[in-house]
């Protein structure tokens, strides 16, 4: 009801939210089990990791980036993804004025391990939205499978 | 208009939801100001930029476009929910906000307005 009185300039509240979803990120206190290759609260990109009953699914957030530039690979069990961001912004500029630069640029790797039931030989990758998707398909022997009782 | 002052209960439910800060990159040009916002997943179907009075209101979901049967394992960006006010200055001509949306990076222009504008004056001799 008194929106206008609490929204600050600066957007306070979020700030703070933010601040301790970084903590918990960063101190691995959120429930969710955290990588041993999540050099910081802040890499880049984001990932999560999820899994089918088939595939693998690997989201990073990689927004701005043009996909061709994305190098993707898996070398024994672990999956890089390379690249370099450029900055949106104008290089040079008299009459530029830069207010806020939090949007990350320059090159980053990331790194992730796979189960070890991951087919390396079977990989997709697709880019939208921002967000690269790779699928990586699980061994045919790895997949759960329903024995029937004659 | 009457619609905007209808929404204005949804409007606060949605505010207590937990969302993600995108982050932000600010400049200023005698032409105006630009931002751009990190929100990666979000289709632009989703995306709301609205300028209500003084406050730029940016707001939109993630779909990670998931498979039924998923079972995290591993979670960096739980939130898919992104949203980031800001409080616009008077000298910024509302009416002609632009925005554009691509690789998940939003892009918005704010252009001064014409009265704002740098100017050069004139000085006459008397």
């Amino acid at each position: 009801m008194y929106e206008s009185l609490l929204r600050f300039p600066t957007d306070l509240a979020g700030q703070m939210d933010r601040l301790q979803r970084e903590l918990e990120r960063a101190l691995g206190v959120s429930g969710v089990p955290s990588s041993i290759r999540a050099n910081s609260a802040n890499a880049f990109p984001s990932i999560n990791v999820a899994a089918t009953a088939d595939t693998v699914e690997v989201y990073a957030m990689a927004p701005g980036i043009d996909p061709a530039t994305l190098d993707v690979s898996i070398d024994k069990g672990l999956l890089s993804i390379s690249g370099t961001r450029r900055g949106a912004l104008p290089e040079n500029g008299d009459k530029l004025t830069v207010y806020a630069r939090e949007r990350f640029r320059g090159p980053f790797k990331r790194v992730v391990s796979l189960p070890e039931d991951a087919d390396p030989e079977r990989v997709s990758a697709s880019y939208r939205d921002g967000v690269l998707h790779i699928r990586v398909h699980k061994r045919e022997s790895a997949k759960p499978r329903r024995i029937a009782v004659s | 208009m009457n619609d905007s002052s209808k929404q204005v209960h949804p409007q606060e439910v949605r505010q207590s939801e937990p969302a993600l800060t995108p982050a932000v990159d600010v400049i200023e040009t005698p032409e105006g100001i630009t931002l751009w916002l990190d929100m990666p997943g979000v289709p632009k179907e989703s995306l709301q930029v609205r300028v209500d009075n003084d406050a730029l209101n940016i707001e939109g979901s993630a779909n990670f476009a998931a498979p039924p049967g998923l079972e995290q394992i591993y979670v960096e960006q739980r939130l898919t929910r992104y949203r980031r006010s800001f409080t616009l200055s008077r000298e910024l001509d509302a009416g002609r906000v632009e925005a554009s949306f691509k690789d998940g990076v939003l892009c918005v222009k704010l252009p001064r307005a014409e009265a704002a504008r740098p100017r050069r004056v004139e000085v006459r001799m008397g």
